[in-house]
C-alpha cells in the first residue's frame, strides 16, 4: 500500500510561544515547530498500516523553506521520503488555496490512501483534509478512530467517531481519511531512525511545478486575519474552606444554581 | 562548546524518552530497589544502547560526547537508568580497545542492540583503589583458564550476560601491573555464582553484586589482549568510562536544579515566592554555575579524549572529580531550597542527593582522581 500523509509544521504547543506577527500572520520565528498533533496520529496509523500490509509512507507538507526541519522528524518515525511544497507566493495562504495546492501536489503521487489530521493546532479551519478529497474527487472517510483496509478488494473501512460511539463506513480506494487521536498514540523515534532521516529525500515543489491558477496573484486571499486577541483572563476562583459536609453542600448549591447538576 | 547537529538531534530524542517514559518510573525504581527491565527494553528499542558502537556491529558510530549527552539526559530524571548506559559502555570498552576482530564481531552486536548486558569485574573486597591486590586467579589448563575468586561491588553483576573479569594470570610478575589479564566470562558458565546483591544508599535500582567463581572454565579465546595486559586495559578503559560517570553527575545536578528552581517559584513564604528572596536566588545561581561549569568541562574532556591529545587519563579524572563534587554540592543545596519537603520522598531531590554520592566513589574515588591529576601534572618535571 502506498500512503500519503499530510504533515503540517505547527508551533510547539508545549513551548507556549505561538503568536502572530505585525502582519497578523503566524510569527514562525517565535516558536519551535513540531508536526501537528493530529497529523502525527495520522502518520502513526499509516506506519502501522504499511507494517501490516506492506508498502511505504510518504509525507506531504506545505511550509516555508525551513519546514524541512520538522519534516525530518516525521521521516525519523519511518516515512521513506517527503514532498515539500514551498513558494514565497504561498506565505499566508488562505484555506481554499492551501487545499488546491496540496491537492495538486497529491495528484502527482500515486497513493491508495491519503491521511491527514482532522484539524491543526495553529488554525481553526479543519477543512484541509476534507477539501483535498473534494478537489481530487475522492471519497472522504472522516474522524477516523480505526482504519481497516482490504487491499485485495481495493476497499477501506473506517470507524468514524460519532456521538453514539462509532459508525462503520466503507469506500473504494484510493480514498482520503481524516484522522483523530483515537487512532492511538504516535511512536517515539529510534536513534537510527533519526540518523536515517537525515539522508532521506525531500523533494521540493514550487507553485510552478504544480500547475497554473492555484494561488491568486499578489496574495489576494479570500480571507485574512485582521486582529488577534488573547482569551479573557478568568476571574479569581472562590475558595471554600468550610468543614467537608458543609463544603460539599456549598459546592452542590453553587453547581445547582448554574444548572450544572 | 558548540554541539554538532547530530549530537543535538540525538540528545533531544533521548531527552524526550527520559522525560516522558523514564521520569515517571524513577521514584518507584528507587523505592522498590528493583532492576528496571522496562527501561533497558526502552533503551534497546530506541537504539540508545547503539550510540557508542561501530556501525558494522549495529551501532550508531557516535563519539564519546554523544554517549555522555545521552547519559546526562537520562540521569537528569533517573540516575539508575543513566547508569545502564554507562555500565554497558564500561564493560564494552575492553572489547573495543583490546579485543580481536573475531571477539568484537562475536560480542559487540549483542551489546549494541541491548539484547545482552555486560559488567566490568575489577573490584574485590580487598582491592578497590589498588587493583594490584586482586586475588582472583586464572590458571591456564590447556585451551582453558580455570578461574577462582570473588569480585565485589560489580554494577549489573547479577543481570549481565557477560562480565569482563580481571584475574591474576601471572601472580609472580616482576611488576604488580603485569599480574592481571582481562577475560570475558559468560555468566551462564558452570561455576559462576551471584553470592550477594548490596543494599545501597542510592542508585538503588542498579544491582551491585558480589560474584564468586568456583573452578569456572573459560576458553583462552575469551581473553582480551595479551596475558599480563589486564591492568593497562583497565586503566585505558577508565579513560573513556569516567566521562560517563561525570555525565551522570552533571545530569543528576541538572535534575535537582530544575526541581529546586520550579519549587522556589511556587513556594510562598512571607507573602511572596521564595524565589524572590535573595538568599534563595544566590543558592540557585551557585547551583546553576556549578552544574554548567561541570558540563562544559565534561564536553571539553570528551573532545580532548576523542581526539587523542595524549593526556586522556588526566582529562577523564578532572571531569569526574569536578562533576562528582558539583553533583553532591548541588543536590545538597536542592534539598536545602526545598526545606522539609526536600527531606521527604514526596519530592525527588532527596533521591538525587543519595544518587549523587556514588559519583564521588565509583570508577575511582575522588581521591584517586586527584592522584591521577597530580601524577600527570608532576610527571617529567
Amino acid at each position: 500500500m502506498q500512503i500519503l500523509v499530510l504533515t503540517k509544521p505547527v508551533p510547539d504547543p508545549a513551548a507556549g510561544a505561538e503568536r502572530l506577527g505585525p502582519d497578523n500572520r503566524l510569527d514562525r520565528a517565535a516558536s519551535p515547530t513540531v508536526v501537528n498533533g493530529n497529523d502525527e496520529y495520522a502518520l502513526e496509523a499509516a506506519l502501522q498500516l504499511v507494517e501490516a500490509h506492506g508498502g511505504e509512507v510518504v509525507i506531504l507538507t506545505m511550509a516555508p523553506a525551513n519546514g524541512t526541519e520538522t519534516m525530518r522528524k516525521a521521516l525519523a518515525l519511518g516515512a521513506v521520503r517527503g514532498i515539500h511544497v514551498t513558494d514565497e507566493a504561498l506565505a499566508g495562504a488562505d484555506l481554499p488555496t492551501t487545499i488546491r495546492v496540496l491537492a495538486a501536489a497529491a495528484a502527482q503521487e500515486p497513493f491508495d490512501l491519503l491521511l491527514g489530521g482532522l484539524d491543526t493546532s495553529d488554525g481553526a479551519g479543519g477543512a484541509v483534509t476534507a477539501g483535498v478529497a473534494a478537489c481530487l474527487g475522492l471519497p472522504l472517510l472522516s474522524a477516523a478512530a480505526a482504519i481497516e483496509p482490504d487491499p485485495a478488494a481495493g476497499r477501506v473501512r473506517v470507524r468514524r467517531l460519532s456521538a453514539r460511539g462509532y459508525d462503520l463506513i466503507e469506500a473504494p480506494m484510493p480514498a482520503v481519511i481524516s484522522c483523530t487521536q483515537a487512532l492511538g498514540a504516535p511512536r517515539y523515534p529510534s536513534l537510527k531512525g533519526i540518523m536515517a532521516a537525515r539522508s532521506r529525500q525531500i523533494a521540493s515543489r514550487s507553485l510552478a511545478d504544480l500547475g497554473e491558477g492555484l494561488a491568486p496573484a499578489d496574495g489576494a486571499w479570500a480571507t485574512k486575519v485582521v486582529a488577534s486577541e488573547p482569551p479573557v483572563t478568568r476571574a479569581a476562583g472562590r475558595t471554600i474552606t468550610a468543614a467537608p459536609a458543609d463544603a460539599a453542600r456549598e459546592i452542590a448549591d453553587f453547581l445547582a444554581d448554574r444548572r450544572l447538576i | 562548546m558548540r554541539l554538532t547537529e547530530e549530537q543535538q538531534l540525538l540528545r533531544d530524542a533521548v531527552r524526550v524518552l527520559a522525560d516522558e517514559k523514564i521520569a515517571p518510573r524513577a521514584a518507584e525504581i528507587d523505592r522498590t530497589a528493583t532492576w528496571p527491565e522496562d527501561v533497558r527494553a526502552l533503551l534497546a528499542k530506541h537504539d540508545v544502547f547503539a550510540i557508542p558502537f561501530d556501525e558494522r556491529h549495529g551501532g550508531l558510530g557516535s563519539d564519546l560526547l554523544t554517549l555522555c549527552l545521552a547519559i546526562e539526559q537520562i540521569s537528569r530524571v533517573c540516575a539508575t537508568s543513566g547508569l545502564i548506559l554507562a555500565v554497558q559502555a564500561l564493560g564494552a570498552i575492553p572489547i573495543q580497545e583490546a579485543g580481536t576482530q573475531e571477539q568484537q564481531d562475536r560480542w559487540l552486536p549483542g551489546l549494541a542492540s541491548g539484547e545482552k548486558l555486560i559488567a566490568f569485574g575489577l573490584t574485590e573486597a580487598d582491592a578497590g583503589s589498588d587493583p594490584s591486590g586482586i586475588r582472583t586467579r586464572a590458571v591456564r589448563d590447556g585451551d582453558e583458564y580455570v578461574i577462582n575468586g570473588t569480585k565485589r561491588f560489580i554494577s549489573h553483576g547479577s543481570v549481565a550476560d557477560y562480565v569482563v573479569v580481571f584475574a591474576a594470570t601471572n601472580p609472580d610478575a616482576d611488576k604488580a601491573s603485569r599480574r592481571l589479564s582481562a577475560i570475558l566470562v559468560e555468566t551462564d558458565r558452570p561455576g559462576f555464582k551471584v553470592t550477594r546483591v548490596e543494599h545501597k544508599m542510592g542508585i538503588r535500582g542498579s544491582p551491585t553484586a558480589e560474584l564468586a567463581f568456583d573452578n569456572l572454565r573459560v576458553p583462552v579465546a575469551n581473553r582480551l589482549g595479551e596475558e599480563g595486559q589486564g591492568f593497562s586495559i583497565a586503566m585505558k578503559t577508565f579513560e573513556r568510562s569516567r566521562p560517563g560517570i561525570a555525565a551522570q553527575a552533571v545530569g543528576i545536578a541538572q535534575g535537582s536544579l530544575e526541581v529546586a528552581a520550579a519549587y522556589a517559584r511556587e513556594r510562598r513564604q512571607f507573602g511572596k515566592p521564595i524565589a524572590d528572596l535573595q538568599m534563595v536566588q544566590a543558592m540557585l545561581a551557585d547551583m546553576d554555575a556549578s552544574t554548567e561549569s561541570a558540563r562544559q568541562l565534561l564536553y571539553a574532556a570528551c573532545e580532548a579524549i576523542e581526539r587523542g591529545y595524549g593526556d586522556a587519563a588526566r582529562w577523564a579524572a578532572i571531569c569526574k572529580l569536578v562533576a562528582g563534587d558539583a553533583a553532591m554540592r548541588v543536590t545538597t543545596d536542592a534539598v536545602q531550597v526545598l526545606g522539609g519537603y526536600g527531606y521527604i520522598d514526596e519530592y525527588p531531590v532527596e533521591r538525587m542527593m543519595r544518587d549523587a554520592k556514588i559519583t564521588q566513589l565509583y570508577e575511582g574515588t575522588q581521591q584517586i582522581q586527584r592522584l591521577i591529576v597530580a601524577r600527570s601534572l608532576l610527571a617529567g618535571s
